[in-house]
Formats: structure tokens, sequence, C-alpha cells
């Protein structure tokens, strides 16, 4: 799937005070990461809701529509169902990529930095 | 209904009740010794709440799963796909497309800045002891919600399956569930708990696969062959295959359904017991990876009901299903009758193995409630306010020992107390509370500089106060045939789900708390929650 997970350690590392938290929340590294995690995200939370919602309405206002055979016995409810599935992967597979390639190298160079900052 | 009628598919079940009985046994004795062995390993506090944090991505996804497929999942959606069709099949594609909103949103970080619970994360950059209470408050009445609807169902489907129908022998099912959800979770702690979860799944979606197969196999794999056949013997022809048999009927049920189906995809990552889950993984990347396969896993197990219902409808008669269960919640394990064959032995062993998947499946997602409730008590309510975060680590994992037997001995009383009374609709009320109250405070925490005490406090008690309200006076309660309590009429608000009300107020509650409070948002604890919850720096 995505990423490996690092290996598993139980040292504990040293708490970074709240200046420090504070001087990275400003940095431009952080505010890229946060960007970069955002833009992502966001927009695409926004769509997929839309998009199960938009099937709800069609499957309670549009029955005709939805009643349509494609093939056999396969209407377009069941088709557009069946693709509320397909794009739940999808977005899912699509997510774990742009965090495994984008977010997750930004977000270990802070951690690390911080983490190991006397 | 007439006794005759109930017995129908119970008597054809009671036959093998001994088969039943032994296969159940046998998952209640391996899940036993899972759970004392677990308890020996338990040792400090991140044991007992969080599994120690070792579990790795798949094994948590596979838990997750196991917590989130609940009987409702597997019982409900199969008899609703069977007996209305396409809209029975409405209900999975919430329960899936919520995950996104867990993985997108929520399970990182939350895995980076929080410790134990919910309430971690809530009270993060606020006062604790107020926040800390509302956030138990709200863990404690979703997850018992929830876990009344689970006991309840299973007083129901274990005297369906069993033929026991007298009232003795339905508390002592529920007495004997609730004992069990207390000995899992005090002894095995979430290493127990996670362990039984895991079982369950695999047990499910192999039970699952089993019965897809044998449905295909009849149909010689041509889902349009068993679509259409599954239309003609449903005695609704082509409709049964489009939107409308059960949520089609009138303008109020159609906004019924919008309801459910927001609260659906905005409950799930609200709902403690699967928050819980990802302190287990030590990682953000790790619980990223359980949400992922536990997409993948539900998401395939909710396409098998897609067979398991359509295939019940076509190989069985609707009066069969509907005459052992009005809601059709004993269509799978009927399907599994008649897939082995009526009067075979091979029927016989297929319906126990079904009905033995059905019981493992309950009290898998009863331990992962009591557990969340009682680490709530204990982390949030008992260390942190009653306390004032002075409680030893001894102290805490006692006082959550004694949360899990207390909320235990309520859950026994209330699932027995209600085992006549039509609770199904809670599950969807605990979806709807959670994201009312759970899901605006978790989503303005992370993400929301401004963000106050005041404004959490009033989304918490907010959305708990309105959804709760408005169900209490719904057709879920009083007033229909199908109520809570039929015989007595006070209900005036007409949706059976208040999650088209309750949501945005909870969401706007955060927001006007906020706006209306005179302190000033801590500056310093926001940086450092942000953080936090990006990089996983500090993360326990």
């Amino acid at each position: 799937m995505a990423t490996d997970a690092p290996p598993p350690s139980k040292t504990e590392h040293r708490l970074p005070s709240t200046e420090e938290f504070a001087r990275v929340q400003e940095s431009a590294e952080f505010v890229e990461l946060r960007r970069s995690y955002r833009s992502f995200a966001f927009p695409l939370t926004v769509g997929f809701i839309a998009w199960y919602l938009l099937y709800v309405l069609l499957s309670n206002y549009a029955g005709g529509f939805m009643g349509t055979k494609l093939f056999g016995n396969i209407n377009v409810a069941l088709a557009l169902g069946l693709a509320q599935f397909l794009t739940t992967f999808l977005i899912a597979w699509w997510y774990a990529r742009h965090a495994a390639a984008k977010l997750d190298p930004k977000a270990e160079v802070i951690k690390s930095r911080m983490e190991a900052a006397e | 209904m007439n006794t005759a009628a109930i017995t129908l598919a119970a008597g054809e079940a009671s036959e093998h009740r001994g088969l039943i009985i032994s296969l159940f046994g046998v998952f209640v004795v391996a899940t036993l010794v899972i759970t004392i062995w677990a308890g020996r390993q338990t040792k400090d506090a991140a044991d007992f709440y969080a599994g120690g944090r070792q579990f790795t991505g798949f094994q948590n996804g596979l838990a997750v799963s196991g917590d989130y497929m609940s009987a409702a999942s597997f019982l409900g959606i199969a008899g609703a796909i069977a007996l209305f069709g396409y809209d029975g099949f409405l209900y999975s594609i919430g329960f899936l497309v919520a995950w996104l909103v867990a993985l997108l949103l929520v399970a990182e970080p939350l895995r980076n800045s929080g410790r134990y619970t919910m309430g971690d994360v809530l009270a993060y950059r606020m006062r604790q002891r107020p926040v800390r209470t509302a956030a138990g408050t709200s863990t404690i009445v979703v997850s018992i919600f929830y876990l009344l609807a689970q006991m309840a169902g299973a007083g129901v489907l274990v005297s369906l399956l069993l033929g026991i129908t007298s009232d003795g022998g339905k508390i002592a099912i529920v007495a004997l569930v609730g004992i069990l959800m207390i000995v899992y979770v005090s002894i095995g702690g979430m290493k127990g708990t996670t362990w039984v979860q895991m079982v369950k799944a695999v047990l499910l979606i192999a039970g699952a696969l089993l019965l897809t197969f044998l449905v295909l196999l009849k149909f010689d794999f041509n889902i349009s062959d068993l679509l259409g056949t599954a239309a003609d013997k449903s005695g609704h022809g082509a409709a049964f295959l489009e939107p409308g048999l059960k949520y089609g009927a009138t303008g109020t049920s159609k906004l019924d359904f919008i309801s459910l189906g927001i609260a659906l995809v905005l409950g799930t990552a609200g709902l403690p017991h699967i928050l819980i889950r990802f302190y287990t993984v030590p990682t953000a990347q790790a619980a990223r990876k359980s949400v992922i396969w536990a997409i993948g896993l539900i998401g395939a197990f909710y396409l098998m009901t897609l067979a398991l219902g359509f295939g019940a409808a076509a190989l069985i008669s609707p009066e069969e299903i509907t005459s052992s269960n009005k809601a059709g919640n004993t269509a799978a394990p009927l399907l599994a009758l008649h897939l082995g064959g009526v009067d075979s032995t091979w029927g016989a062993i297929l319906l126990a193995t079904i009905s033995a998947v059905a019981f493992a499946t309950i009290l898998a997602v009863v331990a992962g409630l009591t557990l969340a409730s009682s680490s709530s008590f204990a982390h949030d309510i008992y260390a942190n306010v009653i306390k004032k975060g002075q409680a030893s680590e001894k102290q805490e994992i006692s006082a959550a020992r004694w949360a899990t037997v207390g909320i235990g001995a309520v859950s026994i009383v209330l699932g027995a107390l209600a085992r006549d009374l039509n609770v199904a609709g809670l599950v969807a009320l605990a979806f709807a509370v959670a994201a009312s109250a759970n899901l605006p405070t978790i989503l303005y925490s992370l993400f929301w500089k401004r963000f106050t005490t005041q404004g959490a406090l009033w989304s918490i008690y907010g959305g708990l106060v309105t959804a709760v309200g408005l169900v209490l006076f719904s057709p879920v309660v009083s007033g229909k045939p199908t109520s809570m309590f039929p015989d007595v009429d006070f209900h005036w608000f007409p949706l059976e789900n208040p999650g088209i009300i309750s949501i945005p107020v909870g969401f706007l509650l955060g927001v006007i708390g906020t706006l209306m409070s005179k302190e000033e948002p801590d500056k310093g604890k926001y940086a450092e929650l942000e953080v936090r919850s990006l990089t996983g720096t500090g993360a326990h």
C-alpha cells in the first residue's frame, strides 16, 4: 500500500518548548507543509462530500433517470452506487500517494530537527 | 406476528442449536485465551489504553474493520437489501464514504497530538476541566447508545437463531454478552480487544466471501441474472433495483434519508470507539495505513453484502424472510441455510457458521464500545477532572477497569429493560450525535486558530442536546408502531434522524461560542498543536 511505517521506537524524544513550536509554525518550511496538506485535503473533502450528496439527491428526486437500464439488469442507480465505491477507493489511494511523496518527507525534516535540537 | 410465524426460521435453526452453540463456544474460549494472554502483557497505561502502540497498520486496519462492521452492517444491510432492494444498498455507501473524512482530516492529526482518548485532542489547547468533562460526556453518551442497540440486537438475534423466546432466556443472553465484554476489556485492555476484533474481522470477511461465492455460483457468475431473479421474486419487479422502496414514499421520508445520509458520512470520524483505535499504532503513517486497509476491507465487505442481499431476495421468498424477522435481520443466516440445502447437513453447518460469525461480530463491537467509554471516564473525567491530572498511572488503570465493570453492569440492566423495545434507531442516533457534537470540535480544534474553550463547549453540548432532544420527540421514540414506545405519542419532530438540523447547529454553535467569548485563544498551545499534528513532533 502507501508507505512503510518507520520502525516503532519506544524512546521518548525531547519535547521542544512552546517558543520553538511558535517559531517553527511561522517558518517557511512549515508554512509550505501546511499549504501542501490543506490545499490537497480540503478541496478534496468538499469534492467527495458534494459528489456523495449529489448521489443521495439523485436517488431521492431523480427516480426515472436512476432507473434507466444500461445493460442487462444494471441500471444507472446501481452504476452510480458502484461509482461511489470506486471513487472512495481512488481518493484513498491518491491521498496515500500524495502524503507519501509530498507530506512525509517535509514533516520528517521538521520533526527530526526539532527533536534533535538542544 | 403469530408464534407459528416466528418459529418458522427459528424452528429450522433450533434443530441445529447444538452445532451453533458449539461453534460459538469455540469462539468464546479462543477469545478468552487471547484476553488472558493480552492481560499478562498489559503493564502500563499505554498498554491498557492503546495496546502499547505496537500494532502494524495492517493489523489495526483489520481491527478497525472489526470494530466498525457491526451486526447492523452485516445482518441489517443484507436484510434491508433482501427486502427493499436498492434502498438497502444506499446505507452501505454512506458508511463507506465516511471513511474519507477520517482519512483526510482526522486520523493522522489525532494520532500525532492525542494520547489515549478523543478528549486529549479536544482539550489540547483549551481549559482542561470543562472541555474534558464535555468530551467525556459525549463519548459516554455516543458509546452507550451504540452499545444498547448492539445488546438489544444480540437478544433479538439469538432468540431468533436459537429459538429462545422466553423473557428469562433473552435476559440471560444480554447478561452473557455483557459479562463477556466486561471480561475482554477489564482483563485484556486495548490489546485483548484489538485481537478479538482482528479475529472477528477475519471470520466475518471469510464468512461473507464463502456466501458470496456460493450465491454467484448459483447464477453462473452472471450478476445481471442474479439481479433479474431477485427483482422478479421480490414481487416489486424493476422497482426493486431502483431507489425509492424504503425512503421514497413521502416528502418527509425523502428528507429523512438526506438527514441519515449526512449523519452517516460525517459521524464515523467522530465515533470515539473508532478514534481511539488510531492510538494503537506507532506513527501517523501507520494510522493512515490502517484507514487505507479499513477502506479496502469495509468496501469489499459492503460489495459482498450486495450479493448476499440480492442473493437472499432471489433464493428465498419475501414472506419467509419477513416471517422470521420483520426487518429482515435473519436474511443472511437464512440464505446460508438455503445455499447449503434446507434439511441437509451442509445447510445446518453453513447456518451454524454464519450465526456464530454474527455473535462474534456483536461481541467484538461491544468490547470496542465499552473500552472507549471506560477509557474516557478514567482518563478524561477521573484523572484530569476529578484528580486534576495528579492520578498515578496505576490509579488510572484501576479506575478504567472499575469503569468497565460499571458501564458493563449499566448496559446489562438497560439492555435487559430494553429487550422488547425497538432500539435499532439508536445506532443512527449515535452517528448523528458523533457528527453534531464531536466532529465540529475536532475539526475546529485542529484547523481553526481562533477557536476557544467556550466555542468547544457550546459545540459539544449544543450538538449533543439538539441531537438527543430531537430524537426524544421523533417517531423513533413515540407515536408509530415501529417506535420504542408505540403506545404513547409525544412526537412533534417529523424525522427519525436529527442530523440535518443538529449537525449544522453543532458547527454553528462552535463559531458563535468562539466569536462571543471574551478569552483570547492560547496562541502558544495552538502552535504546539498545529506543528505537532502535522509533523508528529513530540507524539506519544
